[in-house]
């Protein structure tokens, strides 16, 4: 075992450890959103010809889940580290910046991906539905998680409080999440929020990761991964830059 | 080759206040298999030191070396060389004791080295504890798993910062023997301490920080030989004038003075009997580290 394998397995060991809090908590949401905008809409709300409002809530649901889940994994441990102080044992490692990115970003995938299969598993029974394309599915589950795993990072860099934190989260990944279209197609939306949500890098993830279920999609699941993968290299860079300079964790 | 080498390490903070020099071009060497005692007031520059030596903070000029190797340029390396014991009591609140130690071995890409860590957990007292989350541990036993943490990786240098602040006697008697055995084996040590009587019995060398600047540097021998005098010691149940108090140290009821000669021990006895009061207890003993320590940083103030 090298070093990052190490950090990444204390990662994952930090939340299966609290499973009830990382694992069973949101898929107890995402399950309660499915029955309560399932029951209320189904029927009366049509996203595409064909497919019921309960099958289309399922994967937009399981994608929200694994995005805020694959955030709140990264950033959560970074900030707690930090506070509690138990962060210098990582610092006084030989462990690189492409260490810590590799342990703390696929820990978060990690999360994401059983957090987001929970839903799967609990929703599919309320909702059966097909699965055209796998790979559209898994390339966009696996791009989300890093994307979100990534964010949490430098979010969890950036952040001194845990306050910092939760408004990152309540002020801009919660809304960012809900307004790329989990409850709804944006086709549904009049033309002005729909460009406002073509702004919004969400909405590419969730769209493509829709396409793998039912081959429908608001827009090519190409162009959503063209952008969401450019947008994850910028992202990516950056959390790689602050790790470099030790931003906020070396004087 | 020494085994650190601190070269004119000059460490400044920007704060409200304007620019605060944390250290002063510091310069001294320690050379391998030395135990070697760093010791300070309170401010005086022993963390940031040891900061910058861990590669936690980064010095505003001059530079470290451990057993050759610059910890700037070449800190993956040095991290290899080193065991730091932090000052801060901290915890990873998530893992057993096992797990911590585990965790912290593998991090240098060391793993099934679990006969060490045992010996560690054996000689640190922690042997009952392995499995228990660290949350459970009382203070003083968090303090061995700190210990313990930083030489899971079985490093040449270990760095302990104040590592018996707040620690009952039983664990420092411990500590000490395990720490001194890994010094007969052939580690360096590096200790920071506000406990004198231990740096006196351990540290072979002293280096003395005040305000971020070395004031003194020797074998300990040396500095307990050139302190010259001799230590006037009794207790008394009143006040002293305060002409007498000012050139004491007290505490509580036992006054100290320090005294070159029988002479000067004659006159500090006539002048408390002038005063009226009653000397108990009295006895002269030897200077010790504690004397000559506050003898360096009362000096030149």
């Amino acid at each position: 075992m090298t070093g990052w394998q190490a950090l990444f397995y204390k990662e994952v060991l930090r939340f299966w450890k609290v499973s009830a809090q990382t694992i069973a908590a949101p898929v107890l949401t995402a399950l309660l959103y499915m029955l309560i905008f399932g029951h209320l809409l189904e029927g009366r709300v049509t996203v595409y010809e064909s497919v019921s409002y309960t099958a289309f809530l399922v994967p937009g649901l399981v994608m929200m889940s694994l995005l805020q889940n694959a955030f709140a994994n990264s950033s959560s441990s970074m900030v707690q580290s930090k506070m509690m102080g138990n962060l210098v044992f990582i610092l006084l490692t030989p462990l690189g910046p492409w260490s810590w990115f590799a342990a703390y970003v696929l820990a978060a995938v990690v999360r994401g991906l059983v957090v987001g299969l929970g839903v799967l598993l609990v929703t599919i029974w309320i909702a059966p539905i097909t699965v055209v394309a796998p790979l559209w599915i898994l390339v966009f589950a696996l791009l989300g998680a890093a994307m979100l795993g990534t964010l949490g990072l430098i979010a969890g860099l950036w952040a001194d409080k845990f306050d910092q934190m939760s408004s990152f989260q309540n002020f801009l990944i919660t809304p960012m999440t809900f307004l790329s279209g989990v409850f709804y197609s944006i086709h549904s939306l009049p033309p002005f929020w729909q460009q406002v949500s073509h702004l919004n890098p969400f909405f590419y993830m969730i769209d493509g990761f829709r396409y793998g279920f039912f081959g429908k999609s608001d827009v090519s699941p190409w162009l959503s991964l063209v952008l969401v993968g450019s947008a994850y290299v910028l992202v990516a860079g950056l959390a790689y830059h602050l790790l470099r300079i030790g931003y906020k964790i070396r004087g | 080759m020494a085994a650190i080498s601190f070269q004119s390490v000059t460490k400044s903070f920007d704060n409200a206040q304007g620019a605060f020099k944390a250290l002063e071009s510091v310069s001294f060497d320690i050379q391998e298999g030395e135990f070697f005692g760093l010791l300070g007031p309170n401010g005086a520059g022993k963390t940031t030191l040891i900061s910058i030596l861990a590669g936690l903070l980064k010095a505003s000029s001059g530079r470290i070396q451990v057993q050759g190797l610059d910890v700037q340029t070449q800190s993956a390396l040095v991290r290899r060389c080193l065991g730091v014991v932090p000052q801060e009591l901290v915890f990873d609140p998530f893992f057993t004791v096992r797990e911590a130690l585990r965790f912290q071995a593998g991090y240098f890409g060391i793993h099934n080295n679990g006969d060490w860590l045992d010996e560690l957990l054996e000689h640190l007292g922690l042997a009952d504890k392995a499995n228990h989350n660290m949350r459970q541990l009382s203070g003083g036993m968090k303090r061995r798993v700190l210990v313990a943490q930083a030489l899971a990786h079985k490093p040449p240098v270990i760095v302990l910062d104040e590592p018996t602040a707040g620690v009952d006697v039983e664990l420092r008697q411990t500590l000490w023997q395990f720490i001194a055995r890994l010094n007969r084996e052939g580690h360096t040590v590096l200790l920071t301490t506000h406990y004198l009587e231990e740096a006196e019995a351990l540290c072979a060398r002293i280096a003395m920080l005040k305000q971020g600047r070395v004031v003194a540097l020797d074998n300990t021998s040396t500095l307990l030989k050139n302190a010259s005098s001799n230590v006037l010691r009794f207790k008394i149940d009143e006040q002293l004038p305060t002409d007498l108090a000012a050139q004491a140290r007290i505490t509580g009821r036992i006054v100290q003075f320090p005294a070159h000669d029988a002479a000067q021990i004659e006159h500090y006895l006539a002048a408390v009997r002038s005063a009226g009061l009653l000397a108990q207890d009295v006895e002269i003993r030897k200077a010790d580290l504690e004397d000559v320590f506050l003898d360096v940083m009362g000096a030149e103030s």
